[in-house]
């Protein structure tokens, strides 16, 4: 954990320096475009990588009935049987983390007696984690568009029910650093979570939270030249990039951070997001016994045939009264009966 | 090998240690792994690298390029398996799944939490196979392989049953049996298996089942169960073996011909097919539908289990019915029909008594018997008498496989509610797809790894405990072979009082042959439970079948507490 947070320090000192010392062109146009090189190249890389291995088998983790005999009624979405029902069940995982909603926590008591608690909190933070940081991210393209496509005032709109002061106060901004925090205090203070934690679980916490930080620095605290930001922020999109003067260093830790996440990426557990859509117990319709699946590596093995079989123990087997394929030696009577134990 | 006291087994500290887990290395300690698998026995299937070692040797016998033939294995089956890939890149270590495993439940061990036992793998993964790994190591959890690693790769892969309840609940699917199944194959790249599945393979290969029953006492076997039959109903079956022309070929789980109390359960099987006169046959070539191949390589698996097919158009039937066993209808359900199909050779499943089309077979060809007995069921065709069953309060184990690979969760109950008059189900978070496991799957069933079995275990058992308590349950029906050898002693551990049966002993119990004399007992030889009032409560029958070779002591369902009379 200290050597993410030690380097996530670092890395809000060097855009601090570098802003500082007048290198605003490298932080506001060189970074922001390696960054976006980056995370596409290393996105579609992955997925690619992915998507070129075969899923030799149908391997669904059925969660419900099956579909077996007509009257009798099927988990259609935990269980699909049909392409429908497999797409549902993805979205239902992408959207609404169907599975972490399972959630259970157990303790084990005197008697003994194991006893089993929902634990719904994970599946909470994890979805307010989420979708706030869909929303916030939603919510800038007020900068990256001319003009402003309508869904995104909306989303404001809602998003801003409560006034902070004189601006809007986002109901995702403190959502996300609500998520954010408990989901780093879950990491550090549950045992067996913070015994298999990695510096590289730690450091995509704490990148998100120094984005995080810095974006509500600048809009509730130290603001920013807005007008200046969404020149900036055009400027990379058509690539026409200008370094507008009169941001403020935060505004280039924010800037730096998020393309040092976005370089980060594709290299780390972040691509799990892709992971996802092409899980196979996830994705695939449990058709197993309906239609046949096609494993593009199939080859031949060698087995032990019938013909070898009867061949080693045709003896044994017309003693038995057993019908072979080929007549053997006359059936000796009271041969002893050989048993092999393992 | 006995097992500590429940009271000792239960000194658990869920606390992991404070060395970092890869600073903490693996100790063999008695009870708690599985025998090295014998060099006859991977011989007989030309398996790599057969020798004589232990696990608690320093030295393995390792062949010296060993690190290589892993990584190019590793490197081979990334590039086969999707899953594998995305298994090893997506997980965000939330930790939703540590504690739904079994061993990890009942042993604390934190590598048996399903996220540290992927790492294991995963370590080298990122080592050997991400720029990340190769320049950051540690810092993003990567490690070199080396024999410490491997070592922890036997006794953790060969500590997980394969049962997929991690994977129910992850958010991204990551199915740990999987990744057990790969580290499995990996790991018998370099000869390194456990007895009790290269023997049981090695048997099945050769001769047809695990057992290594050859075919005259197969045959031996299944009469028994005839004269069985006999004795409790007056009715005589003639089952027939490897019969040409047969509407249907008949494959169950070895367990089942073989050992207490899964006889009950074939006798069932027997039974139920001599009442609705159903045309079919036994083989003694394909008689074993369970398949420990899962439980070794995807190669293995498919050898094994090219022999059904095989079978079915050699005897030319139209369809095969298989019985009662969890990993074998995983192999049936998700890989029979891939791996030796396509099955054009028989014909869609349509069952002869009812008509019923079983659509949901339609490419494989082949039905589950709780499928086929449930539409039996639903459209009346046996004669019941549930009240057979009346000194039975039941609840039912769902087995892993079926429950999380197929999902066959109703079938089985919708039977139990027909020939039972007292049933009650486990709470919620143990039963359906949260099932726990017996403990013993995935071939870690033998005894000298009976402290682990009952630890795995523990959950499962602790459930049934409830519902003893509450309900006076003294029966666990299972759809499972290695659930009828495993239960037994975890019952008599944990829950002592309740019997393990099988679905269609009790189907067997309640079904009403034609032509058959008033029974006065039940299948294993327990007196029938006497109409209210009659009743003669003075304690268990005891049962002329129960042999000492079974897997374990049993008590009766008799001896139970809660009984009503």
């Amino acid at each position: 954990m200290g050597i993410s947070l030690a380097l996530t320090v670092a890395l809000i000192l060097v855009a601090w320096a570098g802003a500082a010392a007048g290198l605003q062109a490298v932080l506001g146009t060189v970074t922001p475009y390696l960054a976006g090189l980056t995370f596409l190249g290393g996105v579609i890389w992955r997925v690619v990588r992915w998507a070129r291995a075969p899923v030799p088998f149908r391997i669904p983790t059925t969660c419900g009935q099956e579909r077996s005999l007509p009257w009798m009624r099927y988990a259609t979405v935990d269980n699909p049987a049909t392409t429908l029902g497999a797409v549902a069940r993805v979205a239902l995982e992408v959207l609404f983390f169907r599975s972490l909603l399972r959630n259970s926590r157990f303790e084990l008591r005197e008697g003994p007696k194991l006893v089993y608690f929902w634990e719904k909190w994970l599946w909470v933070a994890g979805l307010a984690f989420h979708w706030s940081l869909f929303a916030i991210l939603t919510r800038h393209l007020r900068f990256f568009t001319q003009p402003v496509p309508a869904f995104v005032g909306w989303l404001e709109g809602a998003d801003g029910f409560f006034q902070a002061g004189l601006s809007a106060l986002y109901l995702t901004d403190v959502a996300v650093l609500v998520a954010l925090t408990y989901l780093f205090l879950r990491r550090v203070l549950i045992p067996q979570v913070r015994y298999v934690s990695l510096p590289a679980d730690y450091l995509p916490l704490f990148l998100i939270m120094g984005v995080a930080g810095s974006g509500v620095l600048m809009r509730y605290f130290f603001r920013v030249d807005v007008t200046a930001v969404k020149e900036l922020a055009l400027g990379l999109v058509t690539f026409h990039p200008v370094v507008p003067p009169g941001l403020s260093a935060l505004f280039y830790v924010h800037l730096f951070l998020v393309s040092v996440l976005l370089m980060y990426f594709p290299f780390s557990k972040l691509v799990h997001i892709a992971g996802i859509f092409l899980s196979p117990t996830r994705n695939l319709a449990n058709t197993n016994r309906e239609r046949r699946h096609i494993n593009p590596w199939n080859y031949p093995v060698k087995v032990h045939t019938y013909e070898e079989y009867e061949e080693e123990f045709r003896k044994h087997m017309i003693a038995a009264g057993i019908p072979v394929e080929k007549a053997g030696p006359p059936a000796q009577v009271g041969i002893p009966v050989e048993k092999e134990g393992q | 090998m006995s097992a500590p006291k429940p009271q000792e087994l239960l000194k658990i500290s869920h606390r992991p240690p404070r060395t970092g887990w890869m600073d903490t290395p693996v100790q063999f300690r008695r009870g708690t792994w599985c025998y090295p698998g014998k060099a006859r026995s991977l011989e007989v299937l030309d398996l790599p690298f057969p020798r004589q070692w232990s696990p608690e040797d320093d030295d393995w016998k390792l062949p010296p390029n060993w690190k290589e033939i892993v990584l190019e294995g590793l490197r081979e089956r990334l590039h086969r398996f999707r899953s594998l890939q995305i298994f090893m890149d997506a997980c965000v270590r939330c930790g939703a799944c540590a504690d739904k495993c079994h061993f990890f439940i009942g042993s604390g061990d934190p590598k048996n939490m399903p996220v540290l036992r992927a790492e294991l793998l995963r370590s080298v993964y990122r080592r050997e196979f991400t720029a990340a790994g190769k320049l950051l190591g540690r810092m993003v959890g990567a490690r070199d392989l080396d024999e410490r690693v491997l070592k922890e790769w036997f006794y953790y892969f060969f500590q997980c049953t394969e049962c997929r309840r991690c994977s129910v609940f992850c958010p991204f699917g990551i199915d740990t049996a999987e990744i057990t199944i790969i580290a499995r194959e990996l790991l018998n790249l370099l000869g390194l298996n456990v007895d009790w599945i290269a023997t049981p393979i090695a048997n099945c290969y050769r001769t047809g089942n695990h057992l290594g029953l050859l075919p005259h006492a197969f045959k031996d076997m299944v009469d028994f169960c005839v004269e069985e039959i006999q004795n409790v109903t007056g009715v005589g079956i003639e089952p027939t073996f490897n019969r040409k022309g047969a509407e249907i070929l008949f494959v169950a789980p070895s367990g089942d011909v073989f050992a207490d109390p899964g006889i009950y359960t074939f006798m069932g099987y027997l039974m139920l097919f001599h009442a609705i006169g159903l045309d079919y046959t036994l083989s003694t070539y394909a008689s074993e539908g369970g398949n420990f191949g899962l439980f070794t390589s995807h190669e293995v698996m498919k050898r094994l289990n090219a022999k059904i097919y095989a079978e079915a158009k050699r005897l030319g039937v139209k369809w095969i019915i298989g019985g009662e066993c969890g990993h074998m209808w995983r192999v049936l359900h998700q890989y029979m029909d891939t791996m030796n199909g396509p099955a054009d050779f028989l014909e869609e499943p349509v069952s002869p008594i009812t008509g019923t089309r079983f659509e949901n077979a339609r490419s494989t060809r082949m039905v589950h018997i709780c499928e086929f007995t449930a539409d039996l069921m639903k459209h009346g065709r046996l004669n019941l008498d549930p009240s057979r069953n009346d000194h039975l309060v039941v609840t039912f184990h769902d087995s892993c496989n079926p429950s999380r690979a197929m999902g066959l969760l109703d079938e089985p109950r919708y039977i139990i509610r027909n020939v039972c008059r007292h049933f009650f189900d486990m709470p919620e978070n143990t039963i359906r797809e949260y099932t726990f496991c017996c403990g013993s799957g995935a071939g870690l069933g033998p005894d000298e790894n009976l402290e682990m079995r009952l630890r795995g275990g523990l959950p499962r058992a602790n459930a049934v405990k409830y519902v003893h308590e509450k309900y006076g349950v003294n029966t666990l029906a299972c759809i499972c072979a290695i659930d009828r050898a495993a239960l037994p002693p975890l019952m008599d551990y944990w829950v002592p009082g309740v019997g393990v049966t099988g679905v269609h002993e009790l189907v067997g119990n309640a079904l009403i042959l034609p032509d058959e004399d008033e029974r006065t007992t039940d299948l294993r030889g327990n007196p029938l439970p006497q109409p209210a009032g009659t009743g003669d409560p003075s304690g268990p029958g005891v049962s002329d079948l129960d042999e000492p070779g079974g897997p374990g002591p049993r008590s009766g369902p008799n001896t139970a507490p809660g009984r009503e009379a």
